[in-house]
């Protein structure tokens, strides 16, 4: 694969399209800090490669999909993880990686999450939570907080934004962490452990997206930082009741819920195959 | 059996290891019979959270591997069009039955229909070409589950069987025949370096050679229009070039997709045009006009897309009617009548749902046509 003209070499080359860059996305977007956060944990992590894919959907964050150099899909807005829930039962030797945003995995798709959680389908997701629909220019979403301006908001969003670590958990997720993009190093850690999770894995982002939100809410990309690092507090374990975002009280990221319960093809193949089928599965 | 058993009974002895459903009426036996049979060959069925996530689901298996299939009826088969256009674009192998009833709407749950006739053509948005098999009866859905199967792999696109609740509800004896007489096929596999491997080159047919997610080709799928290494490329041209591609590929092979049949059409000079559970009304209809003197054959649809143009056409110019018969008010008629262009009148015998159209009704049409009714 050649790569572009514009394309400096970089530690993570092989684990991308380099003949795809330049990206979409725009100067100072969050998404591509995850994007390759994501990317280095699945080096580090030591799961093999070969058999590991990345589902999207649609969206900035939902190009994630076409950027990397393993199997990917970039399928229909909000569909990513039955999608996943597909392919992982019909291969349960695939690593899934569910790569995409908070519209995508929570508005459009909020159904599928819940069952994909509740089911304990192995597989890892990764939101962007750029609090509002940045590939369509700036909408309200599920995760915009309250009072937020956006395009379909102007005057401030009437509604309350999802907790999503509440959510998930509440849904039946056995891993549930959030980080910011300023996080690196934590976030990294987190997907390492999500991706060698036996269960249903769940980590939320905060990334500005200082084109659509930031510009409407009066948050520069370095105004969005200072938030990440002054207005947050680290506090693994915290109740996921506690996790509504409110700046002005202090966001809490985390690692909040790692817990084992049986997965979706352990339970089928127990419940479902006859004996043998089911031990021959196994062996 | 049921068709609907029969359904599900072909779609196995076709290699079907994979079902995503939803309930519907009246398809959910298929769900059911898939839900029992396919955890005992180490298959997986899975209920999803609704019909989008059904046919989701299907696609990921299918793109995993699996020879995939759901199955539903007018409002799940609403819910999975655009998905129905990913596996279009992405060219995903998969089967979808829908077991129609009378619509629109909620319609009449448990009272068939043939009203998605022209939503199976067109329903999901964009230009694409479709294959839609039309059984009509039990023995015959379970051999058409097979064929759809084997079209859908070797095709490298969704199949459509697009039943009706009386036929998957009619019980009739059906015979499944020894594994090793069934002829099943599986998609074009991908070879060669895995570097070079380009995911949408065609081969001989038209049809590029698929990569599996794990075999190491990391290849990129994307309902994005896309060039053939499967990036996404914003261009008309590139539009243009997948768009022959996916048509191309189903247009330029009509002699090996398409399948219909004649009955007692060689003399006849009015030719009823019919399929799934009314080409059996069809069939009677003919048999009794033919023992009042009317020369009158049946063009039974077995492949209803795409449309058998050529031989209605030629239908056209040599008979004196084209009488359609189908359960709704007008849909296949439409084709018949364009393809008739003219030569000849294009007559419908319909009917807005709920019920057969009993044999009588197209025995008076074909009566007033052959001037025999005073
Ligand atoms: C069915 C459907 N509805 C609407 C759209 C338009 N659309 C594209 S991306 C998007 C929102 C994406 O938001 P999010 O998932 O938060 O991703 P972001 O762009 O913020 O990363 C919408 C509404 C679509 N592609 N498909
Ligand atoms: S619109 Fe927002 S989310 Fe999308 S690429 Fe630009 S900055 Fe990122
Ligand atoms: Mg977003």
């Amino acid at each position: 694969m050649e790569p572009s003209a514009r394309h400096m070499p970089h530690p993570l080359d092989d684990l991308l399209r380099v003949d795809r860059i330049p990206h979409i996305w725009c100067p100072g977007c969050g998404i591509g800090t995850v994007f390759s956060s994501c990317l280095t944990s699945m080096k580090s992590s030591g799961i093999d490669l070969a058999k590991t894919v990345m589902v999207s959907g649609i969206g900035c964050s939902g190009r994630g999909a076409g950027y990397v150099n393993l199997d990917s899909y970039h399928t229909t807005h909000g569909r990513a993880l039955p999608f996943a829930t597909g392919m992982k039962l019909a291969n349960p030797e695939l690593n899934v990686v569910v790569f995409s945003g908070d519209g995508d995995l929570f508005a459009i798709g909020g159904n599928h999450f819940i069952h994909a959680a509740r089911r304990n389908i192995e597989l890892t997701v990764v939101c962007v939570n750029n609090f509002n629909y940045g590939m369509t220019g700036g909408q309200v979403a599920a995760t915009t907080p309250f009072l937020a301006k956006t395009t379909t908001t102007s005057l401030g969003n009437p509604d309350s934004p999802f907790n999503l670590p509440l959510l998930a958990f509440a849904a039946g997720a056995t891993y549930v962490a959030r980080w910011t993009v300023l996080h690196a190093r934590e976030l990294m850690g987190s997907i390492q452990e999500a991706l060698l999770k036996k269960g249903f894995s769940f980590i939320e982002v905060l990334a500005p997206c200082p084109v659509n939100y930031g510009r409407r809410n009066k948050l520069s990309l370095l105004d969005t930082m200072r938030l990440y690092q002054q207005k947050t507090i680290i506090k693994n374990g915290a109740s996921p009741t506690e996790l509504d975002i409110d700046f002005s009280r202090g966001v809490v990221l985390g690692k909040f819920i790692d817990i084992q319960r049986p997965t979706c093809i352990e339970s089928y193949d127990r419940t479902c195959r006859p004996q043998e089928i089911a031990e021959g599965k196994a062996a | 059996m049921t068709g609907d058993v029969a359904c599900a009974e072909g779609a196995l002895a076709a290699g079907c290891s994979f079902f995503g459903g939803y309930p519907i009426t009246p398809a959910t036996e298929i769900a059911e019979r898939m839900s029992e049979r396919l955890p005992e060959i180490g298959g997986t069925f899975i209920q999803m959270e609704d019909e989008i996530a059904a046919i989701a689901a299907v696609l990921g298996a299918s793109c995993a591997g699996a020879k995939a299939m759901t199955a539903t009826s007018g409002p799940g088969f609403s819910l999975m069009m655009e998905n129905l256009g990913l596996a279009a674009c992405t060219e995903t192998p998969c089967v979808v039955v829908d077991v129609q009833r009378a619509g629109p709407s909620t319609g009449l749950p448990t009272q068939g229909a043939q009203a998605d006739m022209m939503q199976a053509r067109w329903g999901s948005h964009g230009d694409y070409e479709i294959i839609a098999l039309s059984p009509m009866s039990p023995q015959e859905i379970f051999y058409q589950t097979i064929e759809a199967f084997n079209l859908s792999e070797t095709y490298r696109t969704p199949v459509l069987i697009m039943t009706d609740e009386m036929v998957g509800h009619l019980s009739e004896k059906v015979v499944i025949p020894e594994a090793a007489s069934i002829k099943t096929l599986v998609r074009p596999s991908a070879k060669g370096r895995k570097d070079r491997f380009k995911p949408y080159r065609p081969g001989e047919n038209g049809v590029a050679p698929m990569a599996i997610a794990g075999q190491g080709y990391n290849i990129h799928a994307t309902g994005l229009t896309h060039d053939e290494r499967g990036y996404p490329v914003m261009t008309v041209e590139a539009q243009e070039e997948m768009m022959r591609r996916i048509k191309g590929k189903i247009r330029n092979n009509l002699a090996d997709i398409i399948r219909t049949h004649s009955y007692r059409l060689e003399d006849a000079d009015i030719a009823v045009i019919s399929y799934g559970v009314s080409a059996r009304t069809s069939l009677a209809a003919v048999d009794e006009a033919r023992e009042l003197g009317i020369k009158a054959g049946l063009l039974r649809l077995i492949t209803v897309w795409p449309f058998p143009e050529v031989e209605l056409r030629s239908l056209a110019e040599r008979v004196k009617a084209l009488v359609t018969v189908e359960v709704n008010l007008g849909q296949i008629h439409l084709e018949v009548e364009r393809c008739a262009s003219g030569k000849a009148p294009a007559i419908l015998v319909g009917h807005p749902g709920g019920a057969i159209i009993p044999p009588e009704r197209v025995i008076e049409k074909l009566k007033d046509i052959a001037g025999k009714n005073h």
